[in-house]
């Protein structure tokens, strides 16, 4: 982080979007838009045994106004396609989207009419999670390496990022 | 039995019966068209019939036929135990009259068939699509309709109708009449209409329900599905009869295990097979180990959903500990694929009995720790105690079946009325509850655990040596010297690698007793390598139909409460 404790028990300096980042990071409130299988293994994940809390990211909200990390657990239906665009235009900025499981980064082995073949084609994603469903040690993999890029990324990026999505 | 109702049907309609049938011991009739009400309502009413649950209507589409549809009732009885299947035929365009008010379980799985086909049903009360969008155009499992053509549909369904709303609005005015009047002088109606889902906790992500409140109370609801419907049966009719066996894994996604044995147990039964004695003997282990995942988190969410957090945590340890022994069985936690047509993917590995052994011990410490803290908790009584209450006659009219039935008071489990993998050999009880209430919903839940623990304990004790899987070389591979030196087992093998499994043409019902009611898989096959149709029967399809009925005049909390208790996976209830 860079800090440079100049007076020992006062103040600390540090450049403000790595204070910024540095809080983000480990505050990642997770939305789960569970609903499928993977659900089930996010509710493993939550469990006591791997307990996501020690990464900082215990605090499921379950309204897209309170959280800035979309967890898009399980297969996307085209008749659930139109409420999960809705879900994450409902976000505020600066937000994320986790692509839980195959089901949610292609399909998977669901290729059929009723089935969206990626959430990427619906909302941007920023990490894909392999697994059918993805183990509770693989999604919090997943979460760690979302944090080192929360840690790097500034606004800018994220602007940058969020600027070319035409989400209604 | 099967005999004597086709003999009964025929007596009574032979002018109306085209063909009769019991291959497999399935007992089959195709009537016409324009006697299909009066047939059914005959089986429903005979007293030797007595086909109080209607399980499903599956469609069938055969294009090349005049009459293109074949739309099929299946009947079980719980009172004689009969078992019958009946068949009509119906043109494109034409329409079949409804059953729905025979079995009010009717009125979704018509939905369904029309939906999927194009079926219509006269005289339907609520003539909507079911799983599809209601903008979704064509119909998804006609032959002709291509697997991989997805539709973008935008407009949200209005569940609840405007004469509903009004209707209920006009009620409600009456009964306040006198009471509350707006400053024009007029009566006030404050009911409020709310959307509950399908993005909602409590709705498990894929359920959507509108109710209209007064206050707290729902006067009235609408419930619609389909937001999970990843297709199953079309994509079934796609691939081989091996290659399914990882579809029925994310059926019912909580016990992936027994939807396994499920499936290739109707398989089987149109192989005419038998499995080694070891297999079976491992499968009745594996599917109550799946019963067992299943119960826990179906009371453990359903706990969370009253409040209760801490039993959460509880069950889904004690679960953890049975997924530990489930990895290293089959090496996923969650999606099985434990079985084989004709056996099992793999042998139990050396250990498993005491790591099962011990993981049993856990859940038992779990349910333990869970009973205590609930059962008598004045809190959870007063939560789960009369809430969502059903009855006997009413759940069977339903079509419930499983432990949702149970908690009725009637003891219809199909391991002991019709028994599978030498059920009837195992020592174990039928928990049944009184009310049919939340409360008993969770109690058989939990003393189910109990038993399948039993079964269990009992399974592993008889354990025998052998085999895995049948050496019967229309369904296994050939050892692998005999496949490089004999003709016969390489051209076993070629074909079994190349064609896939080849199932007789026939068509059969095969069910068991799932974690969460009957688990059947209705199959055609024309011999070729693979499925011409195959139709699940869910057992919480028709539960989730009764839910609206069974929330009105209760307060939105409470139908949290309830609808944790149904145990609806929507992976199941969507296919």
């Amino acid at each position: 982080m860079g800090v440079a404790l100049e007076h020992p028990s006062n103040y600390i300096t540090t450049k403000l979007r790595q204070a910024v980042n540095w809080g983000r990071k480990y505050s990642l409130w997770p939305m789960p838009y569970g609903t499928a299988c993977c659900a089930i293994e996010f509710m493993g994940t939550v469990g006591a045994f791997t307990d996501i809390s020690r990464f900082g990211a215990e605090a499921v909200r379950f309204s897209p106004r309170q959280s800035d990390l979309l967890l898009v657990a399980g297969t996307i239906s085209y008749k659930q396609a139109p409420i999960l665009k809705r879900i994450y235009a409902q976000m505020a900025e600066p937000k994320w989207v986790v692509a839980m499981g195959v089901c949610a980064s292609s399909g998977g082995f669901y290729d059929n009419y009723g089935t969206v073949q990626g959430i990427d084609t619906l909302i941007p994603t920023d990490l894909y999670v392999a697994g059918c469903p993805p183990t509770p040690e693989n999604l919090l993999s997943a979460l760690v390496q979302l944090q080192e890029r929360v840690d790097r990324e500034g606004l800018e990026v994220l602007k940058e990022r969020h600027r070319d999505s035409q989400i209604a | 039995m099967t005999a004597k109702s086709l003999e009964l049907l025929q007596q009574r309609f032979g002018a109306e019966l085209v063909e009769v049938d019991d291959y497999l011991g399935d007992a089959s009739v195709t009537v016409r068209k324009s006697a299909v009400h009066e047939v059914l309502a005959f089986c429903k009413d005979e007293p030797t019939l007595r086909c109080d649950l209607l399980l499903d209507i599956a469609g069938v589409d055969h294009p090349e036929r005049e009459e293109r549809f074949e739309v099929v009732y299946l009947l079980r009885s719980l009172q004689t135990g009969t078992r019958l299947r009946l068949k009509t035929t119906v043109a494109d365009g034409d329409a079949v009259s409804t059953v729905s008010d025979l079995w009010r379980s009717a009125n979704w799985a018509e939905r369904e068939v029309y939906d999927l086909y194009g079926v219509r049903f006269e005289g339907h009360p609520d003539p909507r699509r079911i799983l599809c969008h209601h903008e979704f155009e064509g119909h998804a499992l006609r032959k002709d309709y291509p697997i991989g053509k997805g539709q973008m549909c935008y407009v949200p369904e209005a569940l609840l109708t405007d004469q509903q709303v009004e209707g209920s609005h006009a009620l409600d005015v009456e009964s306040r009449s006198g009471q509350l009047q707006n400053v024009d002088g007029e009566i006030a109606s404050d009911l409020l209409a709310i959307n509950l889902g399908p993005s909602h906790p409590a709705m498990h992500g894929a359920l959507r329900v509108e109710a209209l409140l007064d206050g707290e109370t729902i006067v009235d609801a609408r419930s619609e599905i389909g937001y999970l419907h990843r297709c199953f049966e079309k994509e079934a009719e796609d691939h081989t009869w091996q290659q399914i066996i990882p579809y029925t894994d994310r059926l019912n996604y909580v016990s992936a295990l027994t939807n396994n044995v499920a499936y290739v147990h109707a398989v089987e039964k149109m192989l005419q097979l038998e499995v080694p004695e070891r297999a079976r003997v491992i499968r009745v282990i594996v599917s109550e180990m799946g019963r067992i995942m299943d119960h826990l988190v179906c009371v453990g969410t359903n706990l969370v959903d009253i409040g209760a957090l801490t039993n959460f945590w509880y069950f889904f340890n004690a679960r953890e500990y049975m997924y530990e022994v489930v990895e290293r069985l089959c090496g996923e936690r969650l999606t099985t694929s434990y079985t084989r047509i004709g056996g099992l993917y793999r042998d139990l590995y050396e250990g498993f009995e005491s790591d099962l052994r011990f993981a049993l011990t856990k859940v038992a410490e779990g349910v333990k720790d869970v009973t205590g803290l609930v059962q008598r908790n004045r809190i959870f009584m007063d939560r789960a105690i009369g809430v969502g209450a059903m009855s006997a006659e009413d759940a069977i009219d339903w079509g419930w079946t499983g432990p949702c039935l149970r908690s009725t008071g009637v003891d219809y489990d199909v391991r002991k009325a019709f028994p599978y993998l030498g059920y009837e050999t195992y020592d174990f009880d039928i928990p049944v509850g009184e009310n049919g209430d939340c409360y008993d919903r969770i109690l058989c839940r939990i003393e189910e655990i109990h038993q399948s623990m039993r079964i269990i304990d009992q399974a592993l004790k008889r354990l025998p040596d052998g085999p895995i899987q049948s050496p019967d070389r229309r369904v296994a591979l050939p050892p692998k010297d005999e496949v490089y030196n004999s003709i016969e087992g390489m051209m076993n093998h070629f074909k079994l690698v190349f064609e896939g499994i080849q199932v007789p043409a026939g068509e059969a019902y095969g069910f068991i007793e799932g974690a969460n009611g009957e688990l059947g898989f209705y199959i055609v096959s024309d011999g070729s390598g693979n499925p011409y149709r195959m139709k699940v029967r869910p057992p919480c399809f028709p539960i989730f139909s009764s839910f609206t009925e069974l929330v009105k005049g209760q307060m939105v909390a409470d139908a949290i409460a309830t609808l944790g208790g149904l145990n609806i996976i929507a992976g199941e209830l969507d296919r």
